[in-house]
């Protein structure tokens, strides 16, 4: 071969004919790869376990499973495999059938040793080229979708100076906000900003996986460990190795997880659901909760060691409610995004539809801001969004007067029994316990339509 | 491990492998000798389908003929060997085993057309047996383009390297022969 692997390769030989076996792995073991034979599709799948195999070697006629079919499971057990198929008796559509199927090449036995040499060569290379770019895409979609942090507002200040801080160090950080308000984000942040930048963030949802699938998905499992364990499964624990791994709503594990969460973090080892190897994991906790965890611990629904294991550096992301001077920029963001993502020439907003989105309260937070403007961009008319175009409930629920003074209380007042009323101007006068016309001529006064 | 002691497979020109004695001592630093006794008949390893020569063979019945030899055996032929899965192969070596045999028959230019070079062939067979006695010594290939375990699959290839050890393999091989060999350096 005529580049030394990265790390060592590894080679799996499925042939009936053992001096076929004997002779490739001796061949590939003289140039430094971990090769293993399997002498027919039950083996080579019981190998799958001892996996991953960068590339398998496969006879295309075997007694039992042919290789074709067998290529067919292997893909399902590990789609990123690279399978080169080997036959004695080459023929057109078995050929045209293996490459169909995904097979990254067809020789015929013999095999030409230089054209072999080469054809793994060019295998390994084009797998690590495909895993490379399957990492920077996701990469790439993390920066493009994980946005960056947008805010002016001190409380956010603070928010993004505490985040880069903890980033340089290898301390647990608990992110605590209101749902909505970025949690995932400001992990991603510091995961980016940290030493461990070019490893993954593995992200899980605490509370949206089944409690009996958490520890499976956190440990990973050994074949046969429950029904429909196949196959041996990495966990989020291991898929972390090098990187960080974001607990999102760590407050609702079960107490039996929150020990074993315990023990993975004071040891960085743990076992697959099912097996008795230890596996080491060098990973960074960021874990994040809405709940009031202090009052869990009270009541003795979060174990308090854990607590302390996980509440090390504590960063608080206020509620949109709280600082709002981000929302215009905010609104800005989210407007520039949607409209290049829905290829819409919206770019404005209306003042007026600015404010009522300043002034409404946000219980969904940010989220609900994205997905307020995202809905909003689908109603409006190019070039810019109007209060119309915002959530009815939105425009009803607050009239709060702009100031003071006896005519914006008048006005906003109005504005609220009008919208109470469903602009039924009679009603709304009887209501204000005034006539019809007063009614009329405070309306336009106040310059106020019907939405 | 005591000795290098090369056998002559025939058909074999004996002086190539005469030529071979002096260069493997200095690279190995062991004492090496040409055996006259022993020696395998290819004859039953001859594949009539595909006019070849199987080594893996050869080597089997080395290592039946002689099961308790401590040191390496070299056979060195001039037909042209094969192992099932591949067209051909220069030569073929038990990994960190005692047996290794090569062949001359692809080194030879007149087989690509090209004048015959006796010196050449001198050359290449050195290089190529340096290579599978690297391997008996658990020697895998090596990404130095200079060194002897450099992987060729051309005669061109073996062209490009020379016949010594880097540094790193040298020192493997220093390693596998043991404390008891390196008075002989």
């Amino acid at each position: 071969m005529n580049e030394k692997p990265d790390k060592q390769n590894s080679l799996l030989v499925v042939d009936d004919e053992l001096v076929v076996r004997d002779s490739l792995s001796k061949w590939f073991k003289q140039d430094g790869y971990k090769v293993e034979t399997a002498e027919d599709a039950a083996h080579a799948l019981k190998k799958m376990n001892d996996g991953p195999w960068d590339i398998v070697l496969l006879d295309i006629k075997m007694p039992g499973m042919s290789g074709l079919e067998l290529q067919k499971r292997l893909r399902e057990i590990d789609p990123s495999i690279t399978t080169i198929m080997i036959t004695a008796f080459a023929s057109v559509e078995s050929a045209v059938q293996a490459l169909k199927e995904g097979a990254f090449d067809y020789v015929t036995k013999p095999v030409d040793p230089d054209h072999l040499s080469h054809l793994v060569i060019n295998a390994l290379r084009q797998k690590k080229l495909a895993s490379e770019n399957a990492l920077l895409r996701e990469h790439l979609s993390e920066i493009i979708s994980g946005d960056e942090i947008i805010g002016n507002s001190p409380q956010m200040k603070k928010v993004i100076e505490l985040a880069k801080t903890v980033a340089q160090t290898d301390t647990t950080v608990m992110i605590r906000g209101e749902s909505g308000s970025g949690k995932e984000l400001i992990a991603r942040a510091i995961h980016a900003n940290s030493v461990r930048r070019y490893f993954p963030i593995i992200a899980v949802n605490c509370g949206a996986v089944p409690e009996t699938l958490l520890e499976s998905e956190l440990f990973g499992h050994e074949k046969g460990a429950f029904t429909g364990a196949q196959y041996r499964r990495k966990g989020k624990f291991e898929m972390a190795d090098g990187g960080t791994i974001f607990l999102d709503e760590i407050g609702t594990i079960s107490q039996k997880m929150q020990v074993q969460l315990l023990r993975v973090i004071e040891s960085k080892q743990f076992t697959r659901v099912g097996g008795n190897e230890v596996t080491h994991s060098d990973f960074r906790i960021i874990c994040a909760t809405n709940r009031d965890l202090e009052a869990a611990v009270k009541d003795g629904t979060f174990r308090e060691d854990l607590y302390y294991r996980l509440n090390v550096f504590t960063v608080f992301i206020p509620p949109i409610r709280e600082r709002r001077t981000d929302i215009p920029l905010l609104v800005q963001h989210f407007l520039k995004k949607y409209s290049a993502i829905m290829n819409k020439p919206v770019v404005e907003i209306s003042p007026e539809a600015v404010d009522l989105l300043v002034r409404y309260d946000w219980p969904g937070n940010v989220r609900e801001l994205e997905n307020v403007i995202e809905r909003a961009m689908v109603l409006a008319k190019p070039p810019s969004i109007r209060p119309g175009d915002l959530p009815f409930q939105m425009v009803t629920k607050h009239h709060t007067p702009t100031d003071d003074s006896i005519a914006s209380v008048e006005k906003a007042h109005i504005e609220a029994i009008l919208s109470k009323t469903g602009w039924n101007i009679t009603r709304a006068a009887e209501i204000l316990s005034i006539d019809r016309v007063t009614l009329y001529n405070k309306i336009a006064k106040y310059g106020l339509s019907k939405p | 491990m005591s000795s290098i002691c090369l056998f002559a497979v025939p058909p074999c020109d004996e002086s190539l492998i005469k030529g071979l004695i002096v260069p493997l001592r200095s690279i190995f630093q062991v004492p090496v000798e040409m055996r006259l006794d022993g020696t395998i008949d290819p004859a039953f390893a001859f594949d009539v389908y595909r006019n070849q020569y199987n080594s893996t063979s050869v080597i089997s019945a080395f290592l039946q003929r002689f099961p308790d030899l401590d040191g390496k055996i070299l056979g060195i032929t001039s037909v042209d060997f094969f192992v099932p899965v591949l067209t051909y192969v220069f030569g073929e070596a038990q990994l960190d085993g005692p047996v290794a045999v090569v062949s001359s028959h692809r080194l030879d230019n007149t087989l690509y057309g090209l004048p015959a070079n006796q010196e050449l062939v001198m050359e290449r067979l050195l290089k190529e047996a340096v290579h599978e006695l690297g391997h008996t010594f658990g020697l895998i290939h090596c990404h130095d383009y200079r060194c002897v375990m450099h992987t060729s699959t051309t005669a061109e290839d073996i062209d490009v390297k020379s016949e010594r050890f880097c540094p790193s393999c040298e020192a493997m091989v220093e390693k596998k022969k043991g404390p008891a060999n390196n008075h002989s350096k």
